[in-house]
């Protein structure tokens, strides 16, 4: 191996202090979540307690969160679920050109520049003027799939452009159906990526502020209720909430990533290099 | 045998439900509401062009357009410039692949995580106590503690570089991926610096990841309302905040005109940016 030019150390300096920015604010406010019972906001710490953590627990302290938390996490399973579902068959269709596709292609690429304001906006007008409840399951649930389903989509469009067809065809030398093809064959070899969809719709539902804000209706979910304490909680808490969800969050993250690996792992060994040549 | 055509629409038909249910109609709606009528508790359907009227020709929409433009450039330029770097230091100077997705993932996570915590956790670190005013102080660099590190102009293009730099990275490290080493290689044994390889390889080659990073960018800030909101401490204004206003004042017929001059602008600029890059094929 060469030696590493100047120019590595000096970008390895800027990509250190890039993670410090990226991380360092989250990591102040988990060791500020940590604040004894008389702290504040900001450094110093006034000794090390458990006690904000505690106050999440009592409903007086910061009003329905839990039930904020259940609705979040039901209205994400929810989101991934149809991300998943929706993103493979739409990845699927766009495999071949069919009429109307590039239109279809733009409306895609529409949902994902549109101002996430005007989807909150407009399907709460519509809610409204027809007499229906707004609730985040179902006036919710739709406009965040505006943003989730797009970026399902992106990663089935990149999965596909490289996806090798020979695959299939050598299924349907076989004589398989193109069901089987489907079920045997395609879905096995993109399983990981799948995995990767499904992280993406359940986080970006989970997080999404703007598009539920007036989609929601008389129920908050997590971020919406946290946005609210913001205004009116002046105490660790606050921090202590942000470090929990955090944690959740990125607890969740791992086990996507876990199963992805698996998946793979699982794939490379079933996988077979007959046929290849290149010994 | 049925046609491609109906087999494609079939595939696609759940996800064109969604698109039209809550994206389509949600924008027809929008439209047909700024022409409507306001009273101070409830909206009526009319064909007017008041809210047009009053938004075109008032000084304030100029100015909260403008607002809205100077975000949108600055964060532009330092999340490009942030991304970048990071981008070419993941794709060509980390050699072990393993490596690679490690340092990836670890750019990728905190966008996986919510944006509101995201945004507070900057309180601590830049408020009037926070740290970044009492280690300045400590050392002595400053006298007194900066009063514009929190809400103010500063602390909300902060927050969004923070928050969107990594739609930068994604793009770019993906198309730098796809730059055959060989050239690299061609241009260092023609001669070149390694700046010359950067500046006349590398840029080149990468203009497509730079193209979508931005349009990701700009249609994320121009659209925003909430970091504005949070960030400035209510101090300052973008569009989105003008739209966020009429809409707490139940002015929905209001909100809704801006809405459009909105969306119309963002698709202008957006629809300027794709004709410089094919995402289907750089994807």
């Amino acid at each position: 191996m060469d030696s590493r030019p100047r120019s590595f150390y000096l970008l390895t300096a800027f990509f250190a202090l890039f993670l410090i920015f990226l991380y360092g604010p989250t990591l102040t406010i988990a060791i500020l979540s940590f604040q004894g019972p008389g702290g504040g906001l900001t450094f110093p710490m006034r000794g090390v307690s458990l006690h904000w953590f505690r106050d999440l627990f009592q409903e007086q302290a910061v009003g329905d969160i839990w039930g904020a938390f259940r609705r979040s996490f039901v209205l994400g399973v929810m989101v991934m679920m149809t991300t998943v579902v929706v993103s493979l068959m739409g990845g699927l269709a766009f495999r071949k050109r069919f009429a109307g596709s590039t239109a279809l292609f733009y409306l895609i690429i529409t949902a994902l520049v549109i101002p996430s304001i005007l989807v909150s906006l407009g399907v709460g007008l519509i809610w409204s003027q027809s007499g229906l409840p707004v609730h985040w399951a179902t006036s919710g649930f739709g406009a965040q799939l505006t943003w989730a389903l797009p970026f399902g989509l992106l990663i089935m469009f990149a999965v596909f452009n490289r996806f090798d067809s020979v695959y299939e065809e050598a299924a349907r030398d076989l004589g398989a159906s193109s069901w089987q093809v489907i079920r045997h064959v395609v879905l096995p070899i993109i399983a990981p990526s799948l995995i990767g969809v499904a992280l993406f719709g359940f986080t970006l539902s989970y997080d999404e502020f703007a598009r539920t804000l007036l989609t929601s209706g008389s129920y908050n979910t997590l971020p919406l209720e946290i946005f609210g304490m913001t205004t009116n909680v002046t105490t660790p808490v606050l921090f202590a909430l942000g470090t929990l969800t955090t944690v959740f969050s990125l607890l969740i993250i791992l086990v996507f990533l876990l199963s992805a690996w698996i998946l793979s792992r699982r794939r490379a060994r079933r996988g077979s290099d007959a046929g290849r040549g290149d010994l | 045998m049925i046609s491609r055509h109906v087999q494609g629409w079939l595939m696609a038909a759940p996800l064109t439900l969604v698109l039209a249910v809550f994206l389509l109609a949600p924008i027809v709606m929008i439209v047909v509401v700024s022409f409507w009528g306001a009273t101070e508790w409830s909206i009526y359907p009319a064909f007017l062009w008041d809210n047009y009227d009053f938004l075109l020709t008032s000084k304030v929409t100029y100015q909260v357009f403008f607002n809205t433009f100077k975000y949108a450039a600055i964060t532009w330029a330092c999340t490009l410039l942030i991304g970048f770097t990071v981008a070419y230091y993941l794709a060509f100077h980390i050699r072990s692949t393993t490596w690679q997705i490690a340092l990836f993932l670890l750019c990728t996570i905190p966008f996986l995580t919510s944006n509101i915590i995201r945004m507070i956790s900057w309180i601590p670190f830049l408020g009037r106590n926070g740290l970044a005013n009492s280690t300045l102080l400590s050392w002595g660099v400053i006298d007194a503690p900066l009063e514009w590190l929190l809400f103010s102009d500063f602390s909300v293009i902060l927050a969004f570089v923070h928050l969107y730099t990594l739609f930068m990275v994604v793009p770019i490290f993906n198309t730098m991926m796809r730059i055959d080493p060989a050239l690299i290689e061609a241009a260092t044994d023609a001669g070149a610096s390694g700046w010359q390889t950067l500046r006349h390889v590398v840029i080149p080659l990468t203009k497509p990841g730079i193209m979508i990073g931005t349009i990701f960018v700009l249609a994320l800030v121009m659209g925003d309302f909430i970091t504005v909101r949070f960030m400035s401490g209510s101090q300052s204004a973008n569009v989105g905040r003008m739209i966020q206003n009429d809409i707490g004042l139940l002015q929905y017929p209001s909100a809704s005109a801006t809405a459009v001059i909105l969306l119309i602008t963002v698709l202008l600029l957006i629809g300027t940016l794709l004709r410089f890059v094919d995402i289907r094929k750089e994807l």
